[in-house]
């Protein structure tokens, strides 16, 4: 509530009831009133009174001169208290309103109660902000009205007319069981999932037992003591080692929607994974299967499979509901190597691999702001990381031209101040073993390639550094000294990054917001402020699936859906499941080599297979069966225009 | 009529309280009179501030002791103020004196008398009007009270907030006063005390704490000394208990003598004496400690203002008065919450169950159709038998039955026989309603008993209606289109209804203000809506059309609701005071006034013969409905009600607060023994009440505003989705 906003509101109306000593009643036009409010800030100094200047500067609006001292302060004793005695009517009208918010409406009604004229044309607006303006030796608060240019609102659109109330029913509980759906909030909110990661004795579940740390398993057996004495305790819902059919099912389907051919089902999957509330369930599986996933395809070389692997990687961090901290050991090493892994797919000098690094390498640096803590030191560790193989293929000319640009394109997303740490230094360097290779003698074209990749992302990511730290003149030998063989290059990215600078330093009043990471947000724009009543455009509900909630029809749902009771529970996959895993792969490529396919259906095929494990093992049906050449859908799409989808 | 009756009503109450006050100033009258030296000295003391003052309070202590027939004691202090004041003084003690010669007059002082009268016209209903006419009117009306319309409005007060008598007067009674700067020293003298005494006295003398604060910050600001009354304000403030932080914001915001009037929490102080429930040796105490030091400041203010309910037993401990108090004007008194009450329901009417449907019934719906017939009958033999703790059955008149009315019954007994046992190992289903799209706010909703109508008030001041069910709402007719239909045709319901109106939901347009309450009737034809402008309409639900605007509520009209059994209905709003109304009167049959702050939600007990009402005064009040008179005054909430709810059985009653607990009551029974100190009338939850918490469901932005089981046990919520 904005006692602001409050206050001014009632400054209209309060001329009325001033009982000056001059026995004059101030009758009042509404006009621009000022004041500066801190009253009723803290609730408990209630003694707080408007300062005398207030009525001083109100009386000079409506053309009162020379108001005494003592007047003034006798004035605002009485505005004081009237204010404070119709905003405490005002709150009965809010509560009763069920709201937590004070409208202008509430106003109007308290004034009612009192007989007082409520005040007109301050309906519609939400927050009335105050501005803030000095003139004349003092400052002064005003309420900013703009004209209205009324050829402007007759031009405009209308707005959509808004929607009409409707009434929807979902089930908020069967049984006492909450059912996940989106109409309900996520079964388990992060917080949740963050006190049940971090202090497992406080809320030990027995499926954590097989983890096997002594500690947790005191935990357990003392949880499990507690809960024979109190026959009446309410054990907590096992979350980590079981899925109900339904949410195997999902399991299922995501997973196969994600890494198979059709692009549409694959957005839809990544849409849900990113915006589902209900997925901490799954969260481990999902990391394993990403890990699986990418070591698998690494060693493939399937560039496809890997794009979509980490896709998943980062609707799993977009989904606000999940706490992935606790599975970051597994999704870490798969995006690190996605970055900096020598080679990611079969033609090196055809395919677009180093989308893949520029994106997993935006992931890393997401996943650095995101979770590293004092802790965990995400970010140091990662840094390091970088900088070892990158000190390594310093030393080692051998090392591949892949590894060093993943490498360079990791620490760079890392920031300006990791770039002007870490890779500055060893431009020179760099810069003499891309001439190396451009002037040299005619090497592989891979090399060649992996050269130029490396020089323009050095270019591309130094030069705005060098921009901001390094002053001016941009002399080019200087600059040669400086950086080297890089050196004129960088120069004139160095000029251009400046001019781009200035340019946008005109256009002062936008604000430009570098979002390295477009994410999925759901923007839902505003127009028609000013005079005509901004909040007349219906605002759309904003969560995606409540638009389909909008059926006319009321009804009761028409069937309880039976709370899941069946568990399976479901085997760690552990080190033996995942090297079985490994070996079906191994098995699945000899047979598609044989068979001559390509490799991104091989690559298919073999996370469909792995899946089938994970299933498999999930559902505890041993033996696999590999039907799965029969369902190896060939994959039309290119490995190359599906990382330039990814970067588009 | 009304206003005579209100007349004698006041004469009569005004007589009981004098005699009242005669027989509570026992205590004082040994006070003053063992230690006549002492009231001197106080007048000494306070003789340099200034003889206008002096005066007053000498005045004052005279009239109390004329009042109390201590005619030693006047004449002692007479010749002790003689001494200071002897001139000024004479003509009034000489006035004074003629009235104490005989019995206490009511002319005795202009101003006091009727700062008394006032008071007591407010006060009324607090003590039940117990005058014969009042109750033989109320006897005998409501027999005939929807034929009769005259005694039809028992007004058992004048109403209470706005139109107090006069101001002036009531604040008059501040007047009396001593030394501004002694206060301070006064209340920490008697803190001093307090803290000293022995631990079981403790808690229960702590009480008097928060009144005495109240009236002597009051005091000084009526006096004009606001630098003192913000300093006292200031150094006491932090004492007192957290729950009355709210009061104290307001009190804290009056500075000024002009600023009390119209206040209206001023007023309730001012009106309504405070209750405190005191054993008695903890009073003894209080009271030698005040005569030992002579503090005659605050044995004034509890003379006045404070009335002290003493009993005989163990002093009560913290936790015992923390269960009840925190209400605006202290606890009930005792003898307040002794009427009985006839909590039992009513019996249901025997209406032959059609038998060859049961079996029906019974048949498609294997499995149990054995354990369905006892089940049957006991229920059949358990309405047969008459709950001794049931009014009579025709204590208030009830309508009749209708044919529809037994064949709803039928269908409730049948629902009734599938009706899920619930309990911590089977918890109800819950089916939430979102209402999308309510951007301009909603206030209030209700389900029909069958759970076949949701009816929304908004504060657009629209209410609309939704059929849950797939049977669409549909309007009667035209007049013109109705006298086409063949009137002898069977299916004549059915054809008089417009199929072309048919649609899920209707809007019914008439309110001017934000509608706060909304009410089915129980036979699901009418709806009644309250509203901010102060009306209540009544709607039907066959046309859909607006029948009647109830006015009497001038300011906002918070809840409302229909009795169980149709026909009256119940309101309540900012004017603090509870209206009874019939459908077909647009005047209403009782009014039931006591309450100090606005009422806030209305409920009817499942006997339709009580009417219970929660208010912003932080006390629960249940009401007769066939006298008029106030039952039971319920304390232990620490901020505003604003929702209740009976049991089915009409024996308990909950109750639920801003202070974020639900207090539950049983309180119908005979809860006044001797030994109350054991009975607070809510039943204590064990400490650790989360054990008895089952389950908590969150929705994801939707505040709940309403709640109802339905027949089958299936709880139903509703709210506005609030992205």
């Amino acid at each position: 509530m904005s006692y602001r906003s409050l206050a001014f509101e009632l400054f209209p109306f309060l001329p009325p009831l001033f009982v000056s000593e001059e026995q004059r009643l101030l009758h009042v036009r509404y006009e621009r009133y000022t004041s500066t409010m801190a009253e009723e800030r803290r609730p408990k100094q209630c003694t707080v009174v408007l300062p005398t200047e207030s009525m001083k500067a109100m009386a000079e609006s409506i053309g009162v001169g020379q108001l005494q001292e003592e007047s003034c302060a006798a004035l605002s004793e009485e505005v004081s208290y009237r204010i404070k005695e119709i905003a405490q009517d005002a709150l009965k009208f809010m509560h009763h309103g069920k709201r937590c918010k004070l409208t202008t409406s509430d106003i109007d009604h308290a004034l009612k109660l009192k007989n007082v004229e409520p005040l007109y044309g301050f309906q519609s607006q939400e927050f009335i902000p105050f501005r803030f303006a000095s003139g004349g030796g003092r400052e002064l608060h005003f309420y900013e009205e703009k004209e209205v240019d009324l050829s402007d609102i007759i031009n405009t659109p209308l707005p959509r007319v808004p929607l009409d109330v409707s009434l929807k029913a979902h089930w908020l509980s069967i049984e006492g069981v909450q059912p996940a759906i989106p109409e309900n909030p996520p079964p388990a909110p992060k917080e949740q999932q963050k006190t049940e990661s971090t202090e497992p004795l406080k809320a030990v579940k027995p499926g954590q037992e097989e983890e096997g740390s002594i500690q947790k398993g005191q935990g357990a057996t003392s949880a499990e003591a507690k809960g024979k004495k109190d026959g009446l305790m309410r054990m907590k819902p096992r979350s980590t080692h079981e899925l109900s059919v339904e949410q195997q099912l999902y399991y299922k389907e995501i997973t196969e929607a994600c890494v198979g051919s059709c692009e549409a089902k694959r957005a839809e999957a990544l849409q849900s994974i990113a915006t589902d509330p209900g997925l901490y369930q799954m969260l481990p599986r999902f990391s394993t299967f990403i890990s699986e996933g990418v070591r698998v395809n690494v060693v493939q070389n399937n560039l496809a499979l890997l794009i979509y692997l980490m896709r998943m990687v980062k609707a799993l961090m977009d989904n606000p509901t999940l706490y992935l901290e606790k599975y970051l050991h597994e999704l870490i090493p798969a995006v690190v190597t996605c970055i900096v892994s020598k080679q990611l797919c079969l033609r090196p000098d055809v395919d677009n691999h180093w989308a893949l690094r520029d994106f997993a390498a935006r992931l890393m640096a997401q996943s650095c702001k995101t979770f590293s803590t004092t802790t965990n030191n995400i970010q140091s560790r990662i840094t390091k990381t970088f900088t070892k193989v990158y000190n390594k293929c310093w030393l080692d000319d051998k090392t591949q031209w892949t590894t060093r640009y993943g490498c360079i394109a990791g620490l760079s997303e890392l920031g300006p101040d990791v770039i002007k740490t870490l890779i500055l230094p060893r431009l020179t360097v760099e810069g003499a073993r891309i001439k190396a290779v451009s002037d040299g003698p005619v090497v592989s074209n891979i090399d060649k390639i992996g050269a130029d990749h490396v020089q323009s992302l050095l270019l591309k990511h130094c030069a705005s550094v060098i921009a901001k730290a390094r002053p001016l003149p941009d002399n080019v030998e200087q600059y040669r000294a400086d950086y080297g063989y890089l050196g004129p290059m960088l120069c004139s990215h160095v000029v251009k990054a400046r001019a781009q600078a200035a340019l946008q330093a005109q256009q002062v009043n936008r604000t430009t917001l570098t979002i390295t990471q477009p994410r999925p947000t759901l923007t839902v724009s505003q127009s028609g402020i000013g005079g005509s009543g901004g909040s007349r455009t219906a605002s759309i509900i904003k969560v995606p699936s409540s638009l389909t909630l909008m059926s006319t029809r009321p009804g009761t749902p028409t069937q309880l859906s039976p709370p899941a009771t069946k568990y399976i529970v479901m085997a760690t996959s552990s080190g033996s499941s995942s090297t079985q895993q490994v070996l079906w792969m191994a098995s699945i490529c000899k047979i598609s080599r044989t068979l001559k396919l390509s490799s991104s259906a091989v690559a298919n095929s073999a996370v469909d297979m792995m899946k089938l494990a994970l299933m498999r093992t999930a559902t505890g049906k041993g033996d696999p069966e590999l039907p799965l050449l029969q369902r190896i859908s060939s994959l039309e799409l290119p490995a190359s225009e599906i990382a330039a989808q990814i970067n588009a | 009529m009304a206003a005579v009756q209100d007349g004698q009503l006041n004469l009569e109450v005004e007589k009981d309280i004098k005699t009242e006050i005669t027989n509570d100033g026992s205590g004082n009258i040994n006070a003053n009179s063992s230690s006549p030296g002492s009231t001197s000295s106080g007048g000494k003391s306070k003789s340099p501030a200034g003889s206008g003052e002096d005066q007053q309070t000498l005045l004052a202590v005279l009239q109390f002791l004329k009042r109390n027939k201590l005619t030693e004691s006047v004449d002692i202090l007479r010749r002790e103020a003689g001494l200071s004041a002897d001139a000024d003084d004479s003509p009034v003690s000489e006035s004074a004196g003629a009235g104490s010669g005989g019995v206490p007059s009511v002319g005795a002082d202009g101003g006091d008398a009727n700062s008394l009268l006032s008071r007591v016209s407010i006060a009324t209903p607090v003590a039940p009007p117990d005058c014969g006419l009042d109750s033989h009117g109320g006897l005998a009306t409501p027999i005939y009270f929807h034929s009769s319309n005259n005694c039809a409005c028992t007004v058992v007060a004048a109403s209470g907030g706005e139109d107090q008598p006069d101001v002036n007067v009531v604040l008059s009674a501040y007047s009396q006063q001593g030394d501004p700067v002694l206060y301070p020293l006064y209340y920490n003298g008697l803190k001093k005390f307090i803290e000293s005494v022995l631990d079981c006295h403790r808690a229960e003398l702590s009480q008097v704490f928060y009144p005495l604060f109240v009236h002597m910050y009051l005091e000084l600001v009526y006096n004009n000394h606001e630098n003192e009354a913000k300093q006292f304000f200031e150094k006491f403030s932090g004492d007192q208990e957290c729950y009355y932080e709210e009061d104290l914001r307001i009190l804290s915001s009056m500075s000024k003598k002009e600023h009390m009037k119209g206040n209206e929490t001023m007023l309730d102080f001012r009106t309504s004496k405070f209750v405190l429930r005191i054993s008695r040796d903890s009073y003894q105490l209080l009271k030698r400690h005040l005569q030992e030091r002579q503090n005659n400041q605050i044995w004034n203010i509890i003379q006045e203002h404070l009335y002290i309910d003493i009993f005989d037993g163990m002093p009560r401990s913290k936790s015992q008065i923390d269960a009840m108090s925190g209400s605006l004007a202290g606890e009930g008194k005792r003898d307040a919450n002794k009427a009985k009450v006839f909590y039992g329901l009513l019996k249901e009417p025997e209406i032959e169950v059609p038998l060859d449907d049961e079996d029906e019934e019974a048949e498609n719906e294997e499995g149990k159709p054995k354990k369905k017939k006892p089940k049957k009958d006991s229920m059949g033999s358990k309405s047969k038998k008459q709950d001794p703790n049931a009014p009579q059955q025709t204590r208030i008149p009830l309508p009749e039955l209708k044919d529809s009315d037994k064949l709803d019954k039928i269908m409730n007994m049948k629902e009734a026989t599938k009706k899920i046992r619930l309990g911590p190992d089977n918890l109800p289903s819950i089916c939430f309603y979102s209402f999308l799209n309510a951007y301009q706010g909603l206030t209030a909703v209700d389900f029909t008993d069958d759970s076949s109508l949701i009816a929304g008030g908004f504060a657009d001041s629209t209410v609309r209606v939704w059929s849950v069910t797939p049977k669409k709402l549909r309007r009667v007719k035209s007049a013109a289109d109705l006298s086409n239909i063949d009137k002898e045709s069977d299916d004549v319901l059915e054809r008089i209804m417009d199929e072309k109106t048919a649609s899920e939901s209707k809007i019914l347009y008439g309110h001017s203000g934000p509608v706060y309450g909304i009410s089915f009737s129980p036979d699901r034809n009418y709806l009644l809506s309250s509203s901010e402008d102060g009306t209540v309409r009544l709607w039907s639900l066959q046309t859909f059309t607006c029948l009647v605007g109830y006015k009497g509520h001038n300011y906002p009209v918070w809840d409302t609701q229909f009795s169980p059994y149709g026909y009256y209905f119940i309101s309540g709003g900012h004017d603090r005071v509870a209206r009874l109304w019939a459908t077909d009167h647009y005047q209403p049959l009782r009014m039931f006034a006591g309450h100090l702050a606005d009422i806030t939600c209305t409920l009817f007990h499942p006997n339709s013969n009580y009417v219970a009402t929660g208010s912003a005064d932080r006390t629960i009040r249940l009401w007769d409905v066939l006298t008029g008179n106030c039952v039971r005054i319920l304390t232990g909430h620490k901020g505003p009600i604003h929702s209740l709810a009976f049991s089915p059985n009409g024996k308990f009653m909950a109750s639920g607060a801003t202070d974020g607990r639900v207090l539950l009551w049983d309180a119908f029974d005979d809860v006044e023994l001797d030994d109350f100190t054991a009975a607070t009338g809510h039943i204590h939850l064990p400490e650790n009440s989360q054990e008895l918490l089952l389950g908590t469901y969150m929705t994801k932005s939707t505040p709940v505003i309403h709640l109802h089981f339905t027949r089958r046990n299936l709880l139903l919520a509703a709210g506005a989705y609030n992205p």
